[in-house]
């Protein structure tokens, strides 16, 4: 027996079966989202008046790139508008323009997520370096002559970490004074200057901690909820990619059922690229 | 809700948020007069104007497309 409205639209509710499908699954991430967006507001409003690092347990300002941010931004607008006209391209019968279209989007997401690992490794070698005397320095750091990178746990450094390997010192380059939105003041951050290499010495050390989310709630919730929404755009950019090559098959056997799963997966897509446009500017704007 | 009617409202969120950072650049950029800001605020503005016009090209392209 055949499944019916498998591609045919139900006539009383005028949706196919995988449409419901995916508004079921859509309905669920809403909640999912939602909770995650929840918890960050209410960190954010519940946290004491003043900046960290200068207060511990304020909330962060300006940390985030936001050029870099508005760049990604960009790019996901890019990869709906071209996901929607891969799918146009099939209702007009034209199969290689749905494929050129689909790569693109495919191209779009990869440089989200490449754009977005360069985010994260700055994170992972940025420390905050509290010193006995009561200061704090904010900046990369260099150990034994090498930056950490965020791929190699073994390179997250603590002041046991530092005594029990025996490290003496370690070189800072201090942050250059920025604006209150991350922006580098002019004048005081350009050339030979912009980030002074500073030796501090592990004994004058109280507490260091690299941008990641056991330093900071504000790192820990900011962490999970674009590492979840990266998840999403691999998982997206996976599902589309197969649809352009070896999924792109039923074009032949059954058009219709095919133009529904672009179109389901471009559901998708866009419920991905509408929680960036929220996160955006919750996260790095405000 | 079809991919159409989805991209409609995908677009006009995208107009939102293009227009509340045309608003933030400029308040930053009356705040430190940096002209990176100023940039920003127009390149925002005009980005607002873009999206719209696309928006209405697409409900002309796809007229032919239900929103269900």
């Amino acid at each position: 027996m055949e499944i019916p409205y498998t591609y045919k639209a139900r006539p009383d509710t005028g949706l196919y079966n995988a449409k419901v499908g995916i508004w079921l699954f859509l309905a669920s991430e809403i909640m999912l989202f939602g909770a995650l967006f929840s918890a960050y507001i209410l960190l954010r409003v519940t946290a004491p008046a003043g900046f960290w690092p200068d207060l511990a347990l304020a909330w962060p300002r300006g940390l985030l790139n936001i050029p870099i941010g508005t760049f990604n931004t960009a790019v996901l607008i890019t990869s709906s508008v071209t996901v929607v006209l891969a799918w146009a391209s099939l209702k007009m019968n034209n199969f290689a323009r749905f494929r050129v279209y689909m790569v693109m989007t495919v191209v779009c997401a990869l440089a989200f997520l490449g754009i977005k690992s360069f985010e994260y490794n700055d994170k992972f070698s940025h420390y905050v370096v509290r010193l006995k005397d009561g200061k704090s320095l904010t900046g990369h750091i260099e150990v034994d002559g090498r930056h950490p990178r965020f791929w190699n746990f073994d390179d997250q450094w603590s002041v046991a970490k530092l005594t029990e390997k025996k490290i003496e010192k370690i070189k800072v380059e201090v942050d250059p004074p920025r604006d209150i939105n991350g922006h580098v003041k002019k004048h005081e951050g350009h050339g030979s200057d912009a980030h002074p290499a500073q030796e501090v010495a592990v004994s004058d050390i109280e507490s260091m901690g690299s941008y990641t989310p056991a330093t900071h709630p504000f790192f820990a919730v900011y962490f999970l909820i674009t590492a979840l929404h990266g998840l999403h755009v691999l998982v997206g950019a996976l599902v589309l990619a197969y649809f352009a090559f070896p999924g792109a098959k039923m074009w032949k056997s059954n058009p219709e059922q095919f133009i529904n799963r672009i179109e389901v997966g471009g559901l998708f897509w866009h419920f991905v690229d509408l929680v960036w446009i929220f996160l955006f500017p919750v996260v790095y704007l405000l | 809700m079809s991919l159409k009617a989805l991209h409609i409202v995908f677009v006009g969120a995208s107009v939102v948020l293009m227009a509340f950072l045309c608003g933030w650049a400029y308040l930053a950029y009356r705040e430190t007069q940096a002209t990176d800001y100023l940039v920003w605020s127009l390149c925002s503005a005009a980005s607002v104007v873009g999206l719209i016009a696309y928006g209405r090209f697409v409900l002309r392209k796809l007229r032919h497309i239900s929103f269900l």
